[in-house]
Protein backbone atom coordinates (compact mmCIF):
# COMPACT_ATOMS: atom_id res chain seq x y z
CA UNK A 1 0.00 0.00 0.00
CA UNK A 2 1.28 3.36 -0.97
CA UNK A 3 1.55 5.96 1.71
CA UNK A 4 -0.59 8.99 1.07
CA UNK A 5 1.62 11.98 1.48
CA UNK A 6 0.26 15.48 1.37
CA UNK A 7 2.73 17.74 -0.32
CA UNK A 8 3.26 20.90 1.69
CA UNK A 9 4.84 23.75 -0.26
CA UNK A 10 8.37 24.54 0.80
CA UNK A 11 7.68 28.10 1.84
CA UNK A 12 5.07 26.95 4.37
CA UNK A 13 7.56 24.45 5.79
CA UNK A 14 10.14 27.22 6.11
CA UNK A 15 7.65 29.49 7.83
CA UNK A 16 6.73 26.68 10.21
CA UNK A 17 10.38 26.14 11.10
CA UNK A 18 10.82 29.82 11.84
CA UNK A 19 7.60 29.84 13.86
CA UNK A 20 8.54 26.76 15.88
CA UNK A 21 11.84 28.38 16.84
CA UNK A 22 9.78 31.07 18.57
CA UNK A 23 9.08 28.70 21.46
CA UNK A 24 12.51 27.16 21.83
CA UNK A 25 15.12 28.18 24.33
CA UNK A 26 17.52 30.96 23.46
CA UNK A 27 20.94 29.82 22.39
CA UNK A 28 22.69 33.05 23.32
CA UNK A 29 24.30 33.85 26.67
CA UNK A 30 23.84 37.22 28.33
CA UNK A 31 27.61 37.54 28.49
CA UNK A 32 28.78 40.02 31.10
CA UNK A 33 26.17 38.69 33.54
CA UNK A 34 26.43 34.99 32.86
CA UNK A 35 29.36 33.03 31.52
CA UNK A 36 29.50 30.47 28.81
CA UNK A 37 30.79 26.99 29.61
CA UNK A 38 33.96 26.77 27.58
CA UNK A 39 35.34 23.77 25.75
CA UNK A 40 37.84 21.71 27.81
CA UNK A 41 40.75 22.81 25.63
CA UNK A 42 39.67 26.41 25.14
CA UNK A 43 42.51 28.67 24.07
CA UNK A 44 42.23 31.83 26.09
CA UNK A 45 45.72 32.91 27.11
CA UNK A 46 49.15 31.30 27.30
CA UNK A 47 50.62 30.76 30.76
CA UNK A 48 54.36 30.46 31.44
CA UNK A 49 56.07 28.32 34.05
CA UNK A 50 59.32 30.26 34.54
CA UNK A 51 61.00 27.47 36.48
CA UNK A 52 60.66 25.08 33.59
CA UNK A 53 61.77 27.51 30.88
CA UNK A 54 65.36 27.14 29.72
CA UNK A 55 65.14 30.08 27.28
CA UNK A 56 65.87 27.71 24.42
CA UNK A 57 64.09 30.11 22.02
CA UNK A 58 62.24 27.29 20.24
CA UNK A 59 58.88 28.94 20.83
CA UNK A 60 60.13 32.31 19.64
CA UNK A 61 61.55 30.74 16.52
CA UNK A 62 58.43 28.75 15.72
CA UNK A 63 55.99 31.58 16.37
CA UNK A 64 54.43 32.43 12.99
CA UNK A 65 53.91 36.10 13.74
CA UNK A 66 56.92 36.65 15.99
CA UNK A 67 55.05 37.75 19.02
CA UNK A 68 57.31 36.11 21.62
CA UNK A 69 60.33 38.05 22.85
CA UNK A 70 62.92 36.19 24.92
CA UNK A 71 66.12 37.46 26.47
CA UNK A 72 68.29 35.47 28.81
CA UNK A 73 71.78 34.93 30.07
CA UNK A 74 73.73 32.10 31.70
CA UNK A 75 74.94 32.04 35.25
CA UNK A 76 77.44 29.71 36.82
CA UNK A 77 76.06 27.61 39.64
CA UNK A 78 78.27 26.59 42.53
CA UNK A 79 79.26 22.95 42.15
CA UNK A 80 76.99 20.48 43.90
CA UNK A 81 79.96 18.42 45.19
CA UNK A 82 83.15 19.94 46.51
CA UNK A 83 85.76 19.95 43.77
CA UNK A 84 83.17 19.63 41.05
CA UNK A 85 82.84 21.69 37.95
CA UNK A 86 80.51 24.72 38.22
CA UNK A 87 77.45 24.16 36.03
CA UNK A 88 75.91 26.91 33.97
CA UNK A 89 72.23 27.68 34.33
CA UNK A 90 70.00 29.67 31.99
CA UNK A 91 68.28 32.65 33.58
CA UNK A 92 65.27 34.22 31.94
CA UNK A 93 65.52 38.01 31.79
CA UNK A 94 62.59 38.74 29.56
CA UNK A 95 59.74 36.62 28.29
CA UNK A 96 57.00 38.72 26.62
CA UNK A 97 54.06 37.61 24.54
CA UNK A 98 52.39 40.34 22.53
CA UNK A 99 48.71 39.36 22.47
CA UNK A 100 48.02 42.11 19.98
CA UNK A 101 49.95 39.97 17.49
CA UNK A 102 49.29 36.47 18.81
CA UNK A 103 46.94 34.43 16.65
CA UNK A 104 46.36 31.66 19.18
CA UNK A 105 47.78 28.93 16.95
CA UNK A 106 49.35 27.15 19.92
CA UNK A 107 52.55 26.18 18.13
CA UNK A 108 54.66 27.56 20.99
CA UNK A 109 52.77 25.39 23.49
CA UNK A 110 53.26 22.33 21.33
CA UNK A 111 56.88 22.95 20.52
CA UNK A 112 58.07 23.63 24.08
CA UNK A 113 60.32 20.67 25.02
CA UNK A 114 60.25 21.42 28.77
CA UNK A 115 56.49 21.94 29.26
CA UNK A 116 56.87 25.55 30.25
CA UNK A 117 53.92 26.92 28.25
CA UNK A 118 50.26 26.02 28.86
CA UNK A 119 46.91 26.98 27.49
CA UNK A 120 44.58 28.69 29.94
CA UNK A 121 40.88 29.23 29.16
CA UNK A 122 40.87 32.72 30.70
CA UNK A 123 40.02 35.25 28.01
CA UNK A 124 39.09 38.39 29.91
CA UNK A 125 42.24 40.46 29.55
CA UNK A 126 41.12 43.13 27.10
CA UNK A 127 42.77 46.52 27.44
CA UNK A 128 42.17 50.08 26.37
CA UNK A 129 45.63 50.37 24.84
CA UNK A 130 47.18 48.02 22.35
CA UNK A 131 50.54 48.27 24.09
CA UNK A 132 49.01 46.96 27.31
CA UNK A 133 48.42 43.64 25.56
CA UNK A 134 52.15 42.88 25.85
CA UNK A 135 52.26 40.51 28.81
CA UNK A 136 55.62 40.24 30.56
CA UNK A 137 56.90 37.13 32.29
CA UNK A 138 55.42 38.00 35.67
CA UNK A 139 51.98 38.38 34.18
CA UNK A 140 52.41 35.19 32.17
CA UNK A 141 53.38 33.44 35.39
CA UNK A 142 50.19 34.73 37.02
CA UNK A 143 48.10 33.00 34.39
CA UNK A 144 49.53 29.67 35.53
CA UNK A 145 46.98 29.34 38.35
CA UNK A 146 44.14 29.46 35.83
CA UNK A 147 45.46 26.51 33.85
CA UNK A 148 43.07 23.56 34.34
CA UNK A 149 44.12 19.98 34.97
CA UNK A 150 45.07 18.29 31.76
CA UNK A 151 42.08 16.61 30.21
CA UNK A 152 42.62 13.14 28.83
CA UNK A 153 43.17 12.28 25.22
CA UNK A 154 40.15 12.78 23.05
CA UNK A 155 40.00 9.41 21.32
CA UNK B 1 -20.40 69.49 19.08
CA UNK B 2 -19.17 71.98 16.57
CA UNK B 3 -17.48 70.81 13.42
CA UNK B 4 -14.14 72.38 14.32
CA UNK B 5 -13.99 70.77 17.74
CA UNK B 6 -14.94 67.39 16.30
CA UNK B 7 -12.25 67.69 13.65
CA UNK B 8 -9.64 68.64 16.23
CA UNK B 9 -10.61 65.71 18.42
CA UNK B 10 -10.44 63.23 15.54
CA UNK B 11 -7.07 64.52 14.37
CA UNK B 12 -5.79 64.32 17.92
CA UNK B 13 -6.98 60.75 18.35
CA UNK B 14 -5.46 59.64 15.03
CA UNK B 15 -2.21 61.45 15.78
CA UNK B 16 -2.02 59.66 19.12
CA UNK B 17 -3.05 56.20 17.90
CA UNK B 18 -0.94 55.98 14.76
CA UNK B 19 2.53 56.28 16.38
CA UNK B 20 1.37 54.12 19.29
CA UNK B 21 0.41 51.33 16.91
CA UNK B 22 3.65 51.78 14.99
CA UNK B 23 5.58 51.39 18.25
CA UNK B 24 3.56 48.31 19.12
CA UNK B 25 4.34 46.72 15.79
CA UNK B 26 8.00 47.70 16.13
CA UNK B 27 8.15 45.93 19.49
CA UNK B 28 6.43 42.92 17.94
CA UNK B 29 8.92 42.94 15.09
CA UNK B 30 12.04 43.43 17.21
CA UNK B 31 11.20 40.97 19.95
CA UNK B 32 9.41 38.53 17.63
CA UNK B 33 12.29 38.38 15.19
CA UNK B 34 14.71 37.97 18.10
CA UNK B 35 12.84 35.00 19.52
CA UNK B 36 12.43 33.50 16.05
CA UNK B 37 16.21 33.55 15.78
CA UNK B 38 16.52 32.21 19.34
CA UNK B 39 18.13 35.25 20.87
CA UNK B 40 16.65 37.57 23.48
CA UNK B 41 16.74 40.78 21.42
CA UNK B 42 17.10 44.16 23.13
CA UNK B 43 17.35 43.42 26.82
CA UNK B 44 18.67 46.35 28.79
CA UNK B 45 16.45 49.33 27.85
CA UNK B 46 13.82 49.09 30.56
CA UNK B 47 11.15 46.42 31.02
CA UNK B 48 13.35 43.70 29.52
CA UNK B 49 13.87 45.77 26.37
CA UNK B 50 10.19 46.27 25.62
CA UNK B 51 10.46 50.06 25.55
CA UNK B 52 13.45 49.90 23.23
CA UNK B 53 11.56 51.39 20.22
CA UNK B 54 10.84 54.56 22.20
CA UNK B 55 14.54 54.96 22.89
CA UNK B 56 15.24 54.36 19.21
CA UNK B 57 12.74 57.04 18.15
CA UNK B 58 14.24 59.50 20.64
CA UNK B 59 17.68 58.72 19.28
CA UNK B 60 16.67 60.03 15.85
CA UNK B 61 15.58 63.37 17.34
CA UNK B 62 19.09 64.14 18.55
CA UNK B 63 20.76 63.25 15.26
CA UNK B 64 21.89 65.80 12.75
CA UNK B 65 19.64 66.32 9.77
CA UNK B 66 22.04 66.24 6.84
CA UNK B 67 21.04 67.45 3.38
CA UNK B 68 23.52 66.68 0.58
CA UNK B 69 24.99 69.71 -1.18
CA UNK B 70 23.89 68.54 -4.62
CA UNK B 71 20.39 67.61 -3.48
CA UNK B 72 17.27 69.35 -4.68
CA UNK B 73 16.68 70.88 -1.29
CA UNK B 74 12.98 71.61 -1.18
CA UNK B 75 12.00 68.36 -2.91
CA UNK B 76 14.36 66.46 -0.65
CA UNK B 77 12.83 68.09 2.42
CA UNK B 78 9.24 67.47 1.44
CA UNK B 79 9.53 63.89 0.21
CA UNK B 80 8.85 62.28 3.62
CA UNK B 81 5.70 64.38 3.95
CA UNK B 82 4.06 62.67 0.96
CA UNK B 83 4.56 59.27 2.52
CA UNK B 84 3.45 60.48 5.93
CA UNK B 85 0.30 62.04 4.49
CA UNK B 86 -0.57 59.01 2.43
CA UNK B 87 -0.20 56.77 5.46
CA UNK B 88 -2.09 59.02 7.85
CA UNK B 89 -4.83 59.68 5.34
CA UNK B 90 -5.77 56.02 5.39
CA UNK B 91 -6.75 56.26 9.05
CA UNK B 92 -9.81 58.21 7.97
CA UNK B 93 -11.69 55.17 6.73
CA UNK B 94 -10.65 52.44 9.17
CA UNK B 95 -13.74 51.66 11.26
CA UNK B 96 -13.15 50.63 14.87
CA UNK B 97 -16.92 50.21 15.28
CA UNK B 98 -19.94 51.35 13.21
CA UNK B 99 -19.73 54.80 14.79
CA UNK B 100 -16.09 54.90 15.92
CA UNK B 101 -14.67 55.98 12.58
CA UNK B 102 -13.19 59.28 11.48
CA UNK B 103 -15.46 59.43 8.44
CA UNK B 104 -17.31 56.53 6.86
CA UNK B 105 -16.93 57.44 3.20
CA UNK B 106 -19.35 56.10 0.60
CA UNK B 107 -16.40 55.42 -1.71
CA UNK B 108 -14.15 54.16 1.07
CA UNK B 109 -12.31 51.56 -1.00
CA UNK B 110 -11.80 54.05 -3.81
CA UNK B 111 -10.39 56.56 -1.30
CA UNK B 112 -8.10 53.85 0.09
CA UNK B 113 -6.59 53.08 -3.29
CA UNK B 114 -6.32 56.75 -4.27
CA UNK B 115 -4.55 57.79 -1.08
CA UNK B 116 -2.27 54.78 -0.83
CA UNK B 117 -0.88 55.47 -4.31
CA UNK B 118 0.29 58.90 -3.12
CA UNK B 119 3.26 57.30 -1.41
CA UNK B 120 4.71 56.47 -4.85
CA UNK B 121 5.33 60.18 -5.38
CA UNK B 122 7.07 60.50 -2.06
CA UNK B 123 9.37 57.57 -2.70
CA UNK B 124 10.16 58.64 -6.25
CA UNK B 125 10.93 62.23 -5.28
CA UNK B 126 13.02 61.05 -2.33
CA UNK B 127 15.07 58.89 -4.67
CA UNK B 128 15.35 61.50 -7.37
CA UNK B 129 16.24 64.52 -5.24
CA UNK B 130 18.96 62.83 -3.18
CA UNK B 131 21.60 63.29 -5.92
CA UNK B 132 22.81 59.77 -5.33
CA UNK B 133 22.94 56.89 -7.80
CA UNK B 134 21.80 54.34 -5.26
CA UNK B 135 18.92 56.55 -4.19
CA UNK B 136 17.84 57.06 -7.76
CA UNK B 137 17.93 53.37 -8.64
CA UNK B 138 16.04 52.67 -5.43
CA UNK B 139 13.45 55.32 -6.23
CA UNK B 140 12.95 54.01 -9.76
CA UNK B 141 12.64 50.46 -8.51
CA UNK B 142 10.16 51.63 -5.91
CA UNK B 143 8.11 53.43 -8.54
CA UNK B 144 8.04 50.36 -10.79
CA UNK B 145 7.15 48.13 -7.88
CA UNK B 146 4.46 50.34 -6.37
CA UNK B 147 2.76 50.88 -9.72
CA UNK B 148 2.92 47.16 -10.53
CA UNK B 149 1.40 46.12 -7.22
CA UNK B 150 -1.23 48.85 -7.13
CA UNK B 151 -3.16 46.90 -9.74
CA UNK B 152 -3.56 43.56 -7.90
CA UNK B 153 -4.32 45.55 -4.74
CA UNK B 154 -7.21 47.28 -6.49
CA UNK B 155 -8.43 44.23 -8.36
CA UNK B 156 -8.46 41.95 -5.32
CA UNK B 157 -10.59 44.42 -3.38
CA UNK B 158 -13.09 44.68 -6.25
CA UNK B 159 -14.16 41.07 -5.67
CA UNK B 160 -15.09 41.98 -2.11
CA UNK B 161 -16.84 45.13 -3.26
CA UNK B 162 -18.96 43.06 -5.66
CA UNK B 163 -19.80 40.57 -2.94
CA UNK B 164 -20.63 43.21 -0.35
CA UNK B 165 -22.37 45.52 -2.86
CA UNK B 166 -20.83 48.55 -1.19
CA UNK B 167 -17.59 50.48 -1.15
CA UNK B 168 -17.85 51.85 2.34
CA UNK B 169 -15.74 49.92 4.82
CA UNK B 170 -18.42 49.97 7.52
CA UNK B 171 -20.82 48.61 4.89
CA UNK B 172 -18.37 45.83 4.05
CA UNK B 173 -18.13 44.83 7.71
CA UNK B 174 -21.91 44.93 8.05
CA UNK B 175 -22.19 42.73 4.96
CA UNK B 176 -19.85 40.22 6.60
CA UNK B 177 -22.09 40.34 9.68
CA UNK B 178 -25.04 39.41 7.47
CA UNK B 179 -23.14 36.56 5.82
CA UNK B 180 -22.23 35.20 9.21
CA UNK B 181 -18.65 34.46 8.21
CA UNK B 182 -15.89 36.85 7.20
CA UNK B 183 -15.23 37.20 3.49
CA UNK B 184 -12.00 35.23 3.72
CA UNK B 185 -14.12 32.14 4.40
CA UNK B 186 -17.00 33.22 2.19
CA UNK B 187 -15.19 32.76 -1.08
CA UNK B 188 -12.58 35.54 -1.05
CA UNK B 189 -9.60 33.53 0.18
CA UNK B 190 -7.69 34.02 -3.06
CA UNK B 191 -8.46 37.73 -3.03
CA UNK B 192 -7.17 37.86 0.55
CA UNK B 193 -3.89 36.19 -0.40
CA UNK B 194 -3.47 38.49 -3.40
CA UNK B 195 -4.26 41.50 -1.25
CA UNK B 196 -1.75 40.56 1.42
CA UNK B 197 0.97 39.89 -1.15
CA UNK B 198 0.31 43.18 -2.90
CA UNK B 199 0.12 45.02 0.41
CA UNK B 200 3.47 43.58 1.47
CA UNK B 201 4.93 44.84 -1.80
CA UNK B 202 3.28 48.25 -1.30
CA UNK B 203 4.88 48.47 2.14
CA UNK B 204 8.23 47.51 0.59
CA UNK B 205 8.81 44.87 3.24
CA UNK B 206 10.91 41.75 2.79
CA UNK B 207 10.58 39.74 0.50
CA UNK B 208 9.62 42.73 -1.67
CA UNK B 209 12.20 45.22 -0.41
CA UNK B 210 14.23 45.78 -3.57
CA UNK B 211 13.83 49.60 -3.38
CA UNK B 212 15.64 49.53 -0.02
CA UNK B 213 17.73 46.43 -0.77
CA UNK B 214 20.54 47.07 1.68
CA UNK B 215 22.87 44.51 0.15
CA UNK B 216 22.71 46.13 -3.29
CA UNK B 217 21.70 49.77 -2.90
CA UNK B 218 23.07 50.80 0.52
CA UNK B 219 19.59 51.80 1.66
CA UNK B 220 17.83 52.64 -1.61
CA UNK B 221 15.89 55.89 -1.55
CA UNK B 222 16.63 56.28 2.16
CA UNK B 223 20.40 56.42 1.65
CA UNK B 224 20.82 60.17 2.10
CA UNK B 225 18.22 60.66 4.79
CA UNK B 226 19.11 61.06 8.44
CA UNK B 227 17.68 62.44 11.62
CA UNK B 228 14.00 63.31 11.78
CA UNK B 229 13.37 62.81 8.06
CA UNK B 230 14.64 59.27 8.28
CA UNK B 231 12.47 58.81 11.36
CA UNK B 232 9.44 59.89 9.33
CA UNK B 233 10.20 57.26 6.69
CA UNK B 234 10.89 54.68 9.35
CA UNK B 235 7.78 55.31 11.41
CA UNK B 236 5.50 55.60 8.40
CA UNK B 237 6.73 52.19 7.30
CA UNK B 238 5.30 50.73 10.48
CA UNK B 239 2.19 52.89 10.42
CA UNK B 240 1.70 51.68 6.86
CA UNK B 241 2.06 48.11 8.09
CA UNK B 242 -0.61 48.77 10.68
CA UNK B 243 -2.94 50.52 8.24
CA UNK B 244 -2.64 47.88 5.54
CA UNK B 245 -3.20 45.07 8.03
CA UNK B 246 -6.13 46.96 9.57
CA UNK B 247 -7.72 47.40 6.15
CA UNK B 248 -7.10 43.76 5.28
CA UNK B 249 -8.69 42.66 8.55
CA UNK B 250 -11.61 45.03 7.97
CA UNK B 251 -12.25 43.89 4.41
CA UNK B 252 -11.51 40.20 4.74
CA UNK B 253 -11.55 39.20 8.41
CA UNK B 254 -14.66 40.98 9.63
CA UNK B 255 -12.98 44.04 11.16
CA UNK B 256 -14.45 45.06 14.51
CA UNK B 257 -17.13 42.38 14.36
CA UNK B 258 -16.74 39.14 16.24
CA UNK B 259 -19.54 36.60 16.59
CA UNK B 260 -21.31 35.80 19.89
CA UNK B 261 -20.53 39.16 21.47
CA UNK B 262 -23.34 41.61 22.32
CA UNK B 263 -23.75 44.09 19.47
CA UNK B 264 -24.60 46.93 21.86
CA UNK B 265 -21.10 46.84 23.29
CA UNK B 266 -19.34 47.08 19.95
CA UNK B 267 -17.95 50.52 20.82
CA UNK B 268 -16.00 48.93 23.66
CA UNK B 269 -14.70 45.70 22.22
CA UNK B 270 -14.63 46.84 18.56
CA UNK B 271 -11.29 48.67 18.68
CA UNK B 272 -9.68 45.85 20.65
CA UNK B 273 -10.94 43.23 18.21
CA UNK B 274 -9.71 45.26 15.25
CA UNK B 275 -6.29 45.80 16.83
CA UNK B 276 -6.08 42.12 17.72
CA UNK B 277 -6.83 41.03 14.17
CA UNK B 278 -4.44 43.64 12.82
CA UNK B 279 -1.60 42.50 15.04
CA UNK B 280 -2.30 38.91 14.05
CA UNK B 281 -1.88 39.81 10.37
CA UNK B 282 1.13 41.95 11.26
CA UNK B 283 2.67 38.98 13.02
CA UNK B 284 2.21 36.83 9.92
CA UNK B 285 3.94 39.50 7.83
CA UNK B 286 6.79 39.62 10.36
CA UNK B 287 7.03 35.83 10.17
CA UNK B 288 7.27 36.07 6.37
CA UNK B 289 9.85 38.82 6.64
CA UNK B 290 12.17 36.72 8.79
CA UNK B 291 11.66 33.52 6.80
CA UNK B 292 12.33 34.48 3.22
CA UNK B 293 15.06 36.15 1.21
CA UNK B 294 14.42 38.96 -1.21
CA UNK B 295 12.96 38.34 -4.66
CA UNK B 296 14.88 39.27 -7.76
CA UNK B 297 13.72 42.36 -9.63
CA UNK B 298 12.40 40.39 -12.64
CA UNK B 299 10.72 37.86 -10.37
CA UNK B 300 9.02 40.75 -8.64
CA UNK B 301 7.57 42.08 -11.86
CA UNK B 302 6.55 38.68 -13.18
CA UNK B 303 4.78 37.83 -9.92
CA UNK B 304 2.76 41.02 -10.20
CA UNK B 305 1.86 40.85 -13.90
CA UNK B 306 1.82 37.12 -14.61
CA UNK B 307 0.31 35.71 -11.42
CA UNK B 308 -1.42 38.27 -9.21
CA UNK B 309 -3.21 40.31 -11.90
CA UNK B 310 -4.68 37.31 -13.80
CA UNK B 311 -5.63 35.59 -10.55
CA UNK B 312 -7.40 38.65 -9.23
CA UNK B 313 -9.13 39.19 -12.59
CA UNK B 314 -10.34 35.59 -12.48
CA UNK B 315 -11.50 36.21 -8.93
CA UNK B 316 -13.57 39.20 -10.05
CA UNK B 317 -15.00 37.11 -12.89
CA UNK B 318 -16.00 34.20 -10.67
CA UNK B 319 -17.36 36.49 -7.94
CA UNK B 320 -19.56 38.40 -10.36
CA UNK B 321 -20.88 35.19 -11.91
CA UNK B 322 -21.71 33.84 -8.45
CA UNK B 323 -23.35 37.15 -7.58
CA UNK B 324 -25.57 37.02 -10.68
CA UNK B 325 -26.43 33.31 -10.38
CA UNK B 326 -27.30 33.27 -6.66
Amino acid sequence: MKKIRIKIPGFLKGMFIVFSNLFKKNVTVNYPFEKETLAPRARGVIALDQEACTSCMLCARQCPDWCIYIEGHKELQPPSKPGGRPRSRAVLDRFDIDYALCMYCGICVEVCPFDALFWSPDFEYSEYKMSSLLHDKAKLQDWLVTVPETVGLES
Amino acid sequence: MSFGLELLLKVGVVAAIAPAMALGLTILEIKGSAYMQRRPGPLHVGLRGFIFPIAEVLKFFQKEDIIPAQADRSVFKWAPAYIFVSVFGLFVIIPASPTLVVRDLELGVFYLLAISSLSTIGVLTAGWSSANKFSMIGGLRAAAQLIAYELPLILSVIGVVIQAETMSLVGIVEAQKEWGVPFVLAGQLIAFLVFMTAATAEMMRVPFDMPIGESELVSGFLTEYSGIRFLLFYISEYINLFVMCAIASTIFLGGYHIPFLPLDWVNFYGPLVLIGKTFFLGFILILIRWSFPRFREDQLQSIAWKILVPVSLANIFVTSIMKVVF
